[in-house]
């Protein structure tokens, strides 16, 4: 099928753009990279009276770090996040490990991580991504901007917090300083399918032993979630695979999946296990290749004291 | 804007000025409005990348774009890289190496690979990428090994299209 019949916006300008939103909210929908919303519009799942193209909004493809916090427009692409450079340390690390994960580069060329999120498939990478870091979404609307944690921002499959007349105008992820290490790991059908599963691991080690631990989940719920019981046996433990599998085990057993036709309730949550120890391995594996910063902070740390 | 509304589209090089709908897709407008029916459209859902073209340089699928926002992009199609009566170094390299069969997913895969090998031509040398590059379209009757070895021909060490450069192609 095609596409049903739409008025089209195009602004130049943000505020532009929020007033066309704000004429009519309900029925109108924003266009960003549009990889999966000119789809749905193809199924005619979705039939927005007005589509508000922000494309041409300047300055919605920047990221940039501000403070302690990486700032991501809402026009940045996800091929921008293939290269570890894209953000500092280990922050730039776990990106560019995520984002071939995302379909293939024609749609990487296009969709946005901002759009992921505002999109909000359970099984999306980055929504995972987002809830693991804390990330804050920062909405703009008639009334102003505000901000979502990520942890209240994804309320059910394809669902969040976001008003009809707001646009998704920016992510926000902490930076990763220190003796941190990054670990993502999928199950999917195929190369370019999307993902049944997928955990994010980030681990803050001390002298081997877990500081803090963040592990965000993709397919384990209707929604992105932390594995906030695994994490809490995560810390204060070594980072041994035993630990890990022990991990993994209350991640899988903390799970409620939702079914669907390639991959059953109990398959899914068996994965989650899996997948929690492997991303777990990773970030320990990816915090090792970093020892020298590790052994350069401690020393530095041993001298302040 | 509502209803049919004049677009000025550039497509390998050369301006079209057409009156769309904004719901049309830029796959059926290059075919339908532009003549340009060397773009193929399989499956329509972004899944088989037939449809993939050049806008502003990247390969995209063009039933997931609408004409409208194609507007004052530079759009590069199949059409565009034959030069002077010569097939572009990619396009020989795929017919020597029997990189097709049926040729309908074929120009969405030159595109795919003209658009990502001008940008970063390493990546002929690097098999992993390479295969991601490639299992972002669908072959269904050659298969992907021809396709291969034709990036590699014109674009691997001392590749065809180095060669066709030089001779100002």
């Amino acid at each position: 099928m095609k596409p049903a019949p739409f008025d089209y916006a195009a602004p130049a300008e943000l505020t532009d753009a929020v007033t066309a939103l704000a004429e009519r909210p309900e029925t109108a929908r924003v266009l960003a990279g549009g990889q999966s919303l000119v789809l749905d519009m193809h199924y005619r799942r979705e039939r927005p009276a007005l589509l508000v193209d922000i494309n041409n909004v300047r300055g919605l493809d920047v990221i940039t770090v501000d403070g302690h916090t990486l700032r991501i427009g809402a026009l940045a692409r996800h091929r921008a996040f293939e290269t570890p450079t894209v953000a500092p340390a280990a922050l730039g690390r776990l990106l560019s490990r995520v984002s071939p994960y995302i379909a293939h580069p024609p749609v990487r060329a296009r969709g946005t991580m901002a759009g992921s999120l505002a999109w909000a498939n359970p099984v999306s990478e980055w929504c995972a991504t987002a809830v693991a870091l804390d990330a804050g979404i920062e909405l703009t609307g008639p009334l102003g901007r505000r901000r979502v944690p990520a942890g209240d921002f994804f309320v059910g499959p394809f669902r969040t917090a976001r008003q009809p007349a707001e646009i998704l105008t920016s992510v926000l992820l902490p930076l990763l300083p220190g003796q941190v290490g990054v670990g993502f790991c999928e199950q999917r059908r195929t190369h370019a399918s999307f993902a049944q599963v997928a955990a994010v691991a980030v681990l803050t080690l001390r002298d081997g032993v877990i500081a803090e631990a963040r592990l965000g989940l993709a397919g384990a719920a209707d929604r992105p979630v932390r594995a906030h019981d695994a994490e809490r046996h995560l810390v204060g433990r070594e980072a041994e695979p035993e630990v890990f599998a022990q991990a993994g085990e209350l991640a899988a057993a903390g799970s409620d999946p939702l079914a669907e036709p390639h991959a059953g309730v109990e398959y899914r949550r068996h994965v989650v296990g899996v997948l929690v120890r492997r991303a777990l391995a990773q970030a320990r594996e990816d915090s090792n290749g970093n020892y020298g910063d590790e052994g350069r902070d401690r020393h530095e740390g041993r001298e302040a004291r | 804007m509502t209803g049919r509304t004049p677009v000025r589209l550039t497509v390998n090089e050369t301006d079209y000025d057409v009156t769309v709908e904004p719901r049309r897709l830029l796959a059926d407008v290059l075919r339908e409005d532009c003549n340009l029916t060397g773009t193929k459209l399989g499956c329509e859902h972004g899944v088989c990348g037939s449809c993939t073209v050049l806008v502003d340089g990247e390969g995209v699928r063009s039933c997931l774009m609408f004409a409208v926002q194609c507007a004052g992009r530079d759009i590069r199609t199949v059409e565009g890289l034959a030069a002077h009566g010569r097939l572009h170094a990619f396009q020989q390299a795929i017919s020597t190496e029997h990189g097709l069969q049926c040729g309908f997913c074929t120009a969405g895969f030159v595109m795919l690979v003209v658009g990502a090998l001008e940008d970063d031509p390493s990546i002929a040398e690097d098999p992993e990428r390479l295969d991601g590059l490639l299992s972002s379209n669908l072959c269904r009757c050659t298969g992907y090994e021809g396709i291969r070895r034709a990036v590699l021909r014109a674009y691997g060490r001392n590749g065809t299209h180095e060669k066709d450069g030089a001779e100002g192609h």
